[in-house]
């Protein structure tokens, strides 16, 4: 069962879970590249709060949501299935996805909250 | 005197598998690790069941997990595998047992019919071969020689937890035999099929497949070249 909102695709997974790398690696050396020389909170907080990196900051939270959802249903699908537990396997899956999907989602509002400001 | 332990189960009467150890007398020689069961099956115990044939690294049928690493049983010299004189020999992991270390393929020959292996060629035939240039006959090298002894697809992680979906990579090195073949013009057809997240892309790139062809031949590079056609098709 390819329970999955990602998954058109084996080649679409493929291409966004490298894609998706890359724009965390870009990310991170990024805000490692600025907060390094200046630890203040000012100077993170001006940093932060410019709608490039606001924008930037919102991209990197899509490319880890993919890359997240992306991989936990590749070991999912490898552990939690009819092979190794039985028929306890699918739905201990589905319950699993679910609970990522809804851990994901809060994550999303939650951080858009954050880097756009609104709380 | 070599310490040879053997994997033993026979599902209609064992209740489970269990080890069973044998001292045998290899005459200081080097003999290949099929002697050995040879030896044990002509002097010790006679019911041994194991497969074999050519006896010489050509059918394929006596791949075993020998020390934990799979190979051909009949060309790998003991001074290759034994470790403090003591060999330990399991059948191919992650297919079902028969007996013994006979195992039941059938997963793994559904997966291999399932790429097809023969060729397709929509035109019409010529008056007598179609012909290829030195060039593209090259590009089958790496690939043809493939035995089908199941070696590479039962050290996969990726085939052990999903051998009904994942092709493996026996059944994708010969998959990329057809698709990289100049006389076959089911290309496309081919990859479509190969386009969900399982077929192909269950491959991590481990290189477990590789590194114990006792061919030398190579899945993952076979894997790496189909996923770029499938990618330059996508676009
Ligand atoms: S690729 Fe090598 S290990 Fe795999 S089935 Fe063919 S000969 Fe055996
Ligand atoms: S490289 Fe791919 S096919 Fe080979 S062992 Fe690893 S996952 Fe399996
Ligand atoms: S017996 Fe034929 S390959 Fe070993």
């Amino acid at each position: 069962m390819n329970v999955t909102v990602f998954n058109r695709s084996g080649i679409s997974d493929w291409i966004l879970q490298r894609a998706s790398s890359v724009i965390m690696l870009a990310y991170s050396l990024t805000v490692a590249s600025a907060v390094i020389p200046d630890t203040s909170y000012e100077a993170w907080s001006v940093f932060m709060t410019q709608t490039w990196m606001r924008g930037f900051s919102t991209l990197a939270l899509l490319a880890m949501i993919a890359h997240s959802w992306i991989g936990v249903w590749a070991v999912l699908t490898d552990y939690v299935t009819v092979r190794m537990l039985g028929s306890l396997g699918e739905r201990l899956r589905l319950f699993l996805l679910v609970l990522m999907g809804i851990l994901l989602l809060v994550y999303l509002l939650w951080g858009v909250f954050i880097i756009w400001g609104f709380i | 005197m070599l310490q040879v332990s053997l994997y033993r189960y026979s599902p209609e009467t064992d209740e489970a598998p269990k080890m069973q150890d044998f001292r045998v007398d290899t005459g200081g020689k080097d003999l290949m690790v099929l002697d050995v069961l040879e030896l044990v099956k002509s002097q010790l115990d006679s019911s041994v069941a194991y497969r074999r044939s050519c006896r010489e690294g050509v059918c394929g049928s006596d791949g075993l997990n020998m020390n934990g690493k799979n190979g051909l049983a009949c060309i790998t010299p003991l001074s290759e595998v034994v470790k403090k004189g003591k060999l330990v020999i399991r059948p191919l992991p992650g297919l079902p047992v028969i007996r013994d270390l006979v195992v039941d393929m059938s997963l793994f020959y559904a997966q291999y019919e399932k790429v097809e292996p023969y060729l397709q060629n929509d035109e019409s035939p010529p008056e007598i071969e179609r012909l290829q240039t030195p060039e593209d006959r090259e590009k089958l090298d790496g690939l043809y020689e493939c035995i089908l002894c199941a070696c590479c697809s039962t050290s996969c992680p990726s085939f052990w937890w999903n051998p009904e979906r994942f092709i493996g990579p026996a059944g994708l090195l010969q998959s990329y035999r057809f698709l990289a073949d100049s006389r076959d013009t089911a290309t496309q057809e081919r990859l479509s099929k190969l386009e969900d997240p399982f077929s192909v892309f269950r491959c991590h790139g481990i290189q477990n497949c590789a590194s114990v062809c006792p061919k030398g031949l190579n899945p993952t590079k076979a894997i790496g070249h189909i996923k770029s056609m499938l990618l330059s098709k996508s676009n």
